[in-house]
């Protein structure tokens, strides 16, 4: 069958089987190999893309589902060069080790932040629980959202300022 | 613009050089690897735990259109290859032959276009099994009705594996004789398992005109594997380049050779393309490297109110093959540093290995040889000990410890352990946490009938493997190289053998670099993982990066520097004697505007100009380092937990860690490292079980049954540390990648015992202490694991 | 990673055309919804359809709304929905109270009600929440629209009143005055099913129990709709005697089988003691409401 969905606001259209998994059409289909896979029950979480803007796991979607919808992949964060803030904090705040669960804890972080601006950290806790880390312990993924979360919000005011001001 | 302290030269708060990369989705693991032509494989697996096999039938999978192969062990038996050595001086079977052994076990191995054809393939494989009776238990194992496993080795006659002892017993009989207290527990470090977020792989492609083999493969020790695959295979090792790529997590998972790995190899073989092999999560969590799985008897003795002695018999459940990694003459590895942190008189452990019906490993989940166990088992005992005696956990833990002044300390087990400040470590967390302020909430929530707890664990580990008179892997010592190019225009490019799985290597090694030369991190690349471009090494785990190829980082760095010296002498028309070194440049004493930078060097070295007599060009170093002993990183960690009295939920408050791994690289990645394992920690203590039913069932082969962390089941962690160095290691340090997992576990359930020895009278529960486990202990039924 | 074995794949552009997919492929046909617990059973192979009907292009299933007396569910309301519904927070807190331990967030964000009922699974937790409340669930079939209260909705484990050729489309709760509700669950890890769970909800006039509502999951090859207990409740005062009773019943009125979540007895002592918890909750709501 044929599927056709936007990936990263691009539309794409390919021939595929109807039991291609998503995260397969993404890694395998069209090469965008920064999201992974790390179990076989929707537990792990290192699969998660955006879909119309909100956090799924991509290995318990089919790709014929998607269809008609729009994938963000971590491939789309950077802008014109400029990493989006919770790429920088991940960074800044030593928010990953070996990198495997980092895409889909991007993302989740990304959607997080889209619809709270100021999580507690309850709040980031409890976003990125269906998504399993082996090598971080959280505390420092929880702080690399909460970096996001700040330099977001001075951003914001600095703009707002600017607009007074002029 | 960053500053020098925001981006240290050397050792300091260094934000990660390999974050780049992965913040983006450009991480290279082996499934990134896409080949031309690349085809796919996939496992065949046992469903039964012990069966004769009567026959396999591949001629369906053969007739399907998007299959290219089909191999059971008998194709391998003609290749030599349907067994292969374990790193115990064992043999594993590749693909069964005779038996299959465990459920899970490798049975015969599709190679197709897709992996959803290779999936699908599988199904068309038909195996008649006859099935045999199964043995899950060590103890059942050792019985005299217990069936045979390894009846395929000559003389294996019952499941009995190997029996090893440290230490002097008569003299612990004495101790133990003479002593005012003994307590006895008998205690189970239960099976559970590493589970890297990425599941193990390859992808082999023999080039048939060349002759060469290239294996982009999950290891954690490519050298030591390029070597395995040339004895087992017969290949030329010269002609075979293992390539470890970005591997996502091992915690000593991905030490092992896996038949999956040696049958992508012989698809390759067979077909003329490039094949891969993913395993999927329940063939990783059910056949590859499990961890502990230890049935432990302790006893302890005090006497004078101090701890004196120590005694252990332990049986170690080995699976169905011995296919543990560690030093050959340490079959239970470094169980023998169960004398912990104390000042004991004497002390003696046995350790019998047994066979049983479940898949092979033991040593592995960040264990550090098995100090995980010997840590958990004395650990418990001093708490118990504690109990039994009426005493403050860590009161007694401060009497007996090992003084400062004693170190060198040579224990009685054989292990001469460095250096150490136990007191002020265990000082440093107890303010940290607050401790006396703890003990005065407990009594007033104790009061009100609520359950909290505050466990206390003190660990000294033994790390750095090691000295190669004394160990070596298959007969490979435990040396690492390294190797440190300085180009012309002064930047640097440093191998090293050990294999980063997320432990920030590319950093770290660049701040040693940098530390001893001066040249800033971003000028240093560290090259890893590949065969081909890097010295031989025995690989990452039991946290040696640090203590091995660290100290020959450092110590190739030095003899660069020093080559750096004679050249600098030499353009500067001074004595080499007469020349002082500040990072980063060397320069005439008593006339510093006299100096030449590294990179000044770099370039002369490399330059027209005549060097001085006896100095070659280029500015290059190599070294082969072995080092002198091992490392003994220490820790004092305590554990706050709140236990419901009405559902035995036991929730995690408070994690106070403060590890001593001696000089620091990079506190915020030492901070990481531990935060990790302290995770690690509290799934192993809580909920981590790879459990099986009586028919040899695995009970633990999906992320639904084998439950891990998430963010809401661990607090915020609390960290704290001193620094006593190493005396003999190059920079001071220790490594400490493993001692969050080897501190943490007993220190959960000493705070679980706590929380309700005085309302409910537990002394003891085994891990992982669930809900329901937790409640059958309160009624006074304690239950086993599994 | 596992992955199915080959199926065909349609998309349903209607409830009647969705209806009609299924008569016309036969019980070979399985409806997609959000797919989180098909899906699974599929890459496992323990599920084998030979067709898919997906309906996620049924948005006029995807509503939650107050009409005539009670709250109206669409069966695909996904999870998050029911978590963050100011209308159910409003009436029956008991929702987002389940919500909250159901699954993860990220698997909330497909997870329909529907499905979630439809699977069956006996630790399912929005079955027990809609015993708790007397919730009755449409069905749609060719032949048109039949209502089943939630007690006759589970045949078994796994198993619904829906027929081959029929789905559900609504669940209905009843409104009324003076109610409080509250879901306790005691599981393994975050995201775990549960150990056991137990909701419950209160209807207090002057100071009585007018009516009440007991619902326990993982406890029996159904959820356990307490109604022996329900009865015990009705006409005393709310108290910690009222709760203890009705938890007892709860506990010899459930069929808990052992697994490795926990043996029978601490089961059984489980659900006495959510159920008592779960009553006190709810009667601090309701005594809230009630003032």
């Amino acid at each position: 069958m044929q599927v056709t969905m936007t990936v990263n606001g691009e539309e794409v259209t390919r021939e595929i089987e109807p039991r291609l998994l998503l995260v397969h059409f993404l890694r395998d289909t069209l090469g965008l190999t920064g999201t992974h896979w790390g179990c076989d029950t929707s537990n792990c979480g290192a699969c998660v893309v955006l879909m119309d803007d909100e956090p799924v796991k991509s290995c318990t979607v089919l790709a014929a589902m998607a269809g008609g919808h729009a994938i963000r992949t971590i491939e789309s964060m950077e802008r014109d060069g400029q990493l989006d803030p919770v790429q920088q904090g991940f960074m800044e705040e030593h928010g990953l080790q070996c990198g495997f669960c980092t895409p889909g804890m991007i993302m989740t972080g990304r959607a997080l932040l889209d619809r709270n601006a100021d999580p507690s950290e309850a709040e980031i806790r409890e976003a990125i629980s269906g998504q399993i880390c082996r090598c971080t312990g959280y505390t420092n993924i929880v702080k690399a959202i909460q970096w996001a979360a700040a330099h977001e919000a001075a951003d914001a005011t600095a703009g707002a300022g600017e607009e007074v001001t002029a | 613009m960053a500053t020098v302290e925001e981006r240290p030269i050397g050792f300091g708060r260094l934000k990660r050089k390999e974050d780049p990369r992965f913040i983006r989705g450009q991480g290279h693991y082996v499934d990134d690897v896409n080949l031309p032509g690349m085809l796919h494989g996939a496992v065949l697996r046992s469903p039964l735990a012990h069966a004769r096999i009567v026959s396999i039938d591949t001629s369906a999978a053969l007739a399907h259109p998007k299959v290219r192969a089909v191999i059971t062990g008998k194709d391998l038996e003609g290749l030599n290859l349907a067994w292969m050595p374990t790193l115990s001086y064992d043999t594993q079977a590749v693909l069964a032959t005779d038996k299959v052994r465990f459920q899970g076990q490798e049975v015969a191995f599709v190679v197709a276009d897709d992996r959803y054809a290779a999936r699908d393939a599988l199904e068309l494989i038909d195996v008649e099994y006859d099935a045999l009776p199964a043995v899950v238990d060590a103890r059942t194992a050792m019985g005299a009705d217990a069936p045979v496993i390894r009846d395929d080795k000559e003389d294996q006659t019952n499941n009995h594996i190997f029996d090893w002892e440290a230490g002097d017993r008569d003299e612990t009989d004495r101790v133990f004789a003479e002593a005012d207290v003994v307590v006895t527990r008998d205690m189970i470090y239960p099976r559970c398992h590493p589970a890297p977020l990425e599941t193990c792989g390859s992808v082999a492609h023999m080039d048939a005109v060349t002759g060469q083999l290239t294996l982009w493969t999950t290891t954690q020790a490519p050298h030591a594997h390029r070597t395995v695959y040339a004895l087992v295979a017969g290949l030329p090792e010269h002609k075979i380049r293992i390539i470890s790529p970005d591997i996502g997590g091992g915690f000593g998972n991905k030490v092992p050779v896996y038949p999956g790995y040696v049958c992508s190899i012989v698809g390759s073989i067979l077909t003329g393309k490039p094949v891969k092999w993913m395993e999927d999560r329940s063939e990783n969590l059910t056949s590859t490297g499990f961890a502990r799985d230890y049935i432990m008897h302790g006893e302890i003795a005090a006497k004078d109110g101090k701890i004196v002695g120590l005694r252990v018999d332990t049986i170690a459940d080995h699976g169905a093959f011995n296919a543990t990694a560690q030093p050959t003459k340490y079959p239970a590895g470094f169980f023998s540093i169960f004398t912990g942190s104390y000042d004991l008189q004497a002390a003696h452990c046995k350790v019998t290995g047994v066979y049983t019906n479940k898949a092979p490993g033991g040593v592995a989940y960040r264990c550090s040889f098995r100090v995980t166990e010997a840590a958990y088992l004395v650990e418990r005992m001093v708490d118990a000990l504690a109990l039994e005696m009426g005493v403050d956990p860590i009161e007694l833990r401060m009497r007996s410890f090992i003084r400062p002044e004693q170190f060198p300390y040579a224990n009685k087990t054989g292990w001469t352990y460095d250096s150490g400040n136990y007191e002020a470590a265990m000082r440093k967390a107890m303010e940290i946490a607050g401790y006396d302020e703890l003990r005065r909430e407990q009594a007033e929530k104790r009061a009100k009938g609520e359950l909290m707890g505050i466990g206390v664990s003190f660990f000294t580990e033994t790390v750095g493997a090691g000295p190669r008179a004394h160990m070596d892997i298959l007969g490979l010592g435990m040396a690492d190289g390294a190797d440190l190019r300085v180009h012309p225009t002064g930047k640097a490019v440093l191998g090293i053998s050990v294999q980063t799985q997320g432990q920030g290597h590319e950093t770290t090694f660049a701040q040693i670099v940098a530390e001893e030369l001066g040249i800033p991190p971003e000028d240093i690349e560290v090259v890893h993982g590949d065969t081909d471009r890097t010295p031989y090494g025995l690989g990452t785990y039991g946290s040696r990066s640090t203590p091995v190829s660290g100290a020959a980082a450092a110590v190739v760095a030095r003899k660069v520097r020093d080559k750096a010296r004679l050249i600098a002498a030499g353009m500067l028309e001074a004595s080499p004697d007469d020349l002082e070194w500040e990072k980063g440049r060397w320069y005439v004493k008593g006339d510093p505007e006299q100096g030449k930078t590294i990179q000044e060097v770099a370039m002369a070295a490399h330059g027209a100009a005549d060097l001085p007599e006896g100095v070659e060009g280029a500015l290059d170093a190599t070294t082969v380092y072995n080092p002198p002993n091992l490392t003994f990183p220490f820790g004092a960690y305590i554990c706050v937990v709140d236990v419901d009295p009405g559902t035995a939920h036991v929730k995690v408050r408070r994690f106070i860690a403060v590890d001593d791994c001696g000089v620091r690289i990079n506190p915020m990645i030492v901070e990481g490292q531990i935060h990790g394992g302290l995770a690690e920690g509290v799934g192993i203590a809580l909920m981590e079980l790879i459990a099986f039913d009586e028919q040899g069932n695995c009970l633990g082969g999906s992320f639904m049954d084998y439950l891990i962390p998430t963010a809401m089941e661990v607090p915020d962690w609390e960290l704290g540390s001193t620094v006593t160095p190493s005396p003999h290691h190059p920079i001071g340090a220790k490594g400490v990648g493993e001692s969050p997992n080897v501190g943490s576990p007993p220190a959960v359930v000493n705070a679980v015992i706590d929380a309700l020895h005085q309302s409910h009278g537990v002394t003891h529960i085994d891990m992982p202490m669930t809900p329901a486990r937790v409640w059958a202990a309160m009624q006074g039924r304690p239950e086993p694991p599994q | 990673m596992q992955v199915p074995a080959p199926f065909e794949y349609e998309r349903a552009t209607s409830v009647d055309h969705a209806v009609a997919l299924l008569e016309k492929l036969g019980p070979e046909a399985r409806i997609l919804a959000g797919g989180h617990s098909l899906l699974p059973m599929m890459k496992l192979r323990l599920a084998t359809p030979e067709h898919l009907v997906d309906i996620n292009d049924l948005t006029e299933l995807d509503y939650i709304r107050e009409e005539g007396g009670e709250v109206r569910i669409g069966a695909l309301t996904r999870h998050r929905d029911v978590l963050e519904s100011e209308v159910l927070a409003r009436h029956f807190p008991i929702f987002a109270e389940a919500e909250r331990v159901i699954a993860d967030p990220v698997v909330r964000n497909r997870g329909t009600v529907g499905g979630s009922l439809c699977q069956a699974d006996p630790a399912e937790d929005l079955s027990a929440v809609f015993s708790v409340l007397k919730a009755q669930l449409v069905i749609r079939g060719s032949a048109g629209e039949r209502t089943v209260a939630m007690d006759d909705f589970q045949a078994g484990p796994y198993e619904t009143a829906v027929g081959d050729a029929e789905m559900l489309v609504e669940i209905r709760v009843p409104v009324r005055a003076g109610g409080g509700s509250a879901y306790e669950k005691v599981e393994r890890r975050a995201g775990d099913w549960a150990i056991v769970a137990a909701g419950a909800a209160l209807w207090i006039d002057g100071g009585t129990i007018a009516d009440a509502g007991i619902g326990l999951a993982a406890v029996g090859p159904t959820t356990v709709h307490v109604t022996r207990g329900e009865e015990a409740l009705r006409g005393q005062a709310p108290s910690e005697e009222a709760f203890a009773g009705a938890g007892d019943i709860a506990a010899e009125d459930c069929s808990p089988a052992a697994d490795t979540r926990g043996p029978v007895d601490y089961k059984r002592h489980l659900a006495r003691e959510l159920t008592i918890r779960a009553l006190r909750r709810a009667a601090a709501g309701a005594l809230q409401q009630e003032a």
